[in-house]
């Protein structure tokens, strides 16, 4: 088959002075993606991002599945936050199925959502702390995670992919004692978390090559379309649990953290602090959940969307804003599902951001943006 | 919308033209439609007329169909007048019955704190073709990157995964897909899985 170059991919004359720069995929800073980078001397010229590495077709595979075989592999794209990813897509699916959830089912799904988002954000926070050359960082998160999938595993049987909600709600109800073992875990991990603030984020080193590298403005965080603690970075007050609460979020009392700087350190700390408000949603939840009922509303087999729709629903998840696109034809396949995700979106701050900065500060820039490669490429 | 349906894809699988999810036409319009997203409609209604047509008002969404002739000077004015400023997923949608594509804009605000819940779903149609390799007979659609800046590496993803091409984008590049891909752009329906 005769095939012409698309336009963009000729290649590029640079200047004598000028070195191009694979780093990855295979390199270890860099995930499971490539960067191009342009560097003269120390300084980072240009950069190309090219992600795809990891790209397994969900969507495509989305077609071919009914609503409920779509679940396991729709968690996939991001296995640490895999309640967070699927949740909008549950959310769409209840809507285009037309079916209710539970009371209890709601408030089993915020804690499960908020554990996942503290056992993402220890993941993220222990990578980010190696790529800065702080062994310590790395060791105290990958161990404390421990406590909170031990959690998941007595809630859901799984200890990573859970596959727990299901339109219509939550696979399994919640084991029994489970809320006092909660409680009691998830008070010790504030408790734990708490401590990092000594050893990392006081850090004089870390704060050194942190501070005002790759710095956001608020005007160029709105305008890139950037989300989630990138966005609340760069002093932009917008999380969807409070502006567009979904589920029981509307019950709850949720502070949004925000901060001015848009610097790296600034988007290393949001997270941190929103995992502190997560412990506050499961406490919060645990109290006002009812003790007893359904914890799922059974579906027919093979259930069918009504006619042509179309559904966009989004989440707040442990890295930003999550959508999904769900187009139904009525038959018991989604015709169209569209993950929107929150790393593909804040990819596009990352070229301007590196332009400009000395190559030794690229680790702490790229992964302060929490960007996770294999959901940018789905 | 364009409705010429003389040239139907000749090697489109017979199963995957049975769902007939046609053009959107004005449903019967609900007793009360939410009144904030309702103005929001009037105001797009307003301004161009018969040139876009309200696909669906519901709470929090509102969606307006457009033809890809008018489609930048709705863009720009949803960003200028109406105060969204980002884009929150650019999707392709593949009708092969129809012989078209649907690109769906998905746009957002943060600047404006009244339009926080409200997603403004914006949605245009190309001519299918069926040489997917951007050339002279393209399927092609104007970009709306120098409105919204968000939705450059989207539209680099519709560009591969769909093969429309986005005249005036400057970097019509692939993003996901190996730069040496020689098959038929994956998403698109007539692109069968093996085995399936």
């Amino acid at each position: 088959m005769t095939f012409t170059l698309p336009p963009g991919l000729a290649l590029q004359k640079v200047d004598e002075r000028i070195m191009t720069l694979n780093v990855g995929p295979q390199h270890p800073g860099s995930g499971h993606m490539r960067i191009i980078v342009q560097i003269d001397g120390d300084y980072i010229v240009a950069c190309d991002p090219d992600p795809g590495y990891v790209h397994r077709g969900e969507e495509k595979m989305a077609e071919y599945r009914n609503y409920i075989t779509n679940i396991p592999h729709l968690e996939r794209p991001v296995i640490h936050d895999s309640c967070n990813v699927l949740y909008p897509y549950v959310l769409g699916a209840e809507e285009i199925l037309g079916i209710e959830v539970p009371e209890r089912a709601k408030y089993v799904r915020v804690i499960a959502s908020e554990l996942n988002r503290c056992i993402y954000i220890m993941y993220w926070l222990a990578i980010y702390g190696i790529f800065l050359g702080h062994s310590t960082m790395f060791m105290w998160p990958a161990g404390d995670r421990e406590l909170l999938i031990d959690l998941m595993e007595k809630m859901t049987g799984a200890r990573v992919t859970h596959a727990h909600f299901v339109p219509g709600g939550v696979r399994n109800d919640l084991p029994p004692n489970f809320e006092d073992v909660c409680l009691r875990q998830v008070n010790y991990f504030e408790k734990r978390i708490k401590e990092y603030a000594a050893v990392f984020y006081d850090n004089p080193i870390l704060i050194s090559r942190t501070r005002d590298t790759g710095v956001l403005s608020r005007q160029d965080a709105i305008k890139y379309g950037t989300t989630g603690s990138v966005l609340r970075a760069s002093g932009v007050d917008y999380d969807l649990r409070v502006k567009e609460p979904y589920d029981v979020y509307d019950e709850l009392d949720v502070h949004t953290n925000v901060m001015k700087e848009g610097d790296s350190y600034a988007r290393s700390r949001i997270p941190w602090l929103d995992m502190m408000e997560s412990c506050n949603i499961i406490r919060q939840a645990l109290q006002k959940m009812p003790k007893s009922g359904s914890v799922r509303t059974k579906l027919k087999p093979n259930p069918k969307g009504k006619g042509l729709n179309s559904v966009y629903k989004r989440v707040e998840s442990g890295r930003g804003s999550l959508g999904c696109y769900i187009v139904s034809d009525g038959k018991t396949e989604p015709y169209r599902v569209k993950l929107s995700v929150p790393s593909f979106r804040n990819l596009i701050a990352l070229p301007n951001l590196l332009r400009g900065e000395k190559l030794g500060n690229m680790p702490s820039v790229y992964w302060s943006l929490n960007y996770w490669p294999v959901e940018a490429d789905r | 919308m364009s409705t010429e349906t003389e040239n139907p894809p000749a090697d489109a699988k017979p199963e995957v033209a049975t769902p007939k999810p046609a053009a959107k036409k004005p449903e019967e319009t609900p007793i009360e439609l939410p009144a904030f997203e309702k103005s929001i409609s009037d105001k797009i209604v307003e301004k161009f007329g018969d040139k876009v047509e309200v696909g669906f008002v519901k709470e929090d969404r509102v969606r307006i169909n457009v033809g890809r002739e008018n489609v930048h000077d709705v863009a720009e004015f949803i960003r200028d007048e109406l105060n969204y400023d980002h884009v929150e997923s650019v999707s392709g949608v593949d009708y092969p019955q129809d012989n078209e594509i649907e690109v769906v804009y998905h746009l957002g605000s943060y600047s404006d704190s009244s339009l926080a819940r409200q997603i403004l779903v914006l949605a245009t149609r190309a001519q299918r073709e069926t040489n997917p390799i951007p050339g002279n007979d393209a399927t092609k659609l104007p970009t709306l990157r120098d409105v919204f800046y968000s939705v450059e590496f989207h539209e680099r993803e519709v560009f591969e995964m769909f093969g429309v091409f986005f005249e005036g984008h400057p970097d019509n590049r692939r993003l996901l897909l190996p730069e040496d891909w020689a098959d038929l752009p994956p998403l698109r329906k007539d692109f069968a899985i093996k085995g399936r």
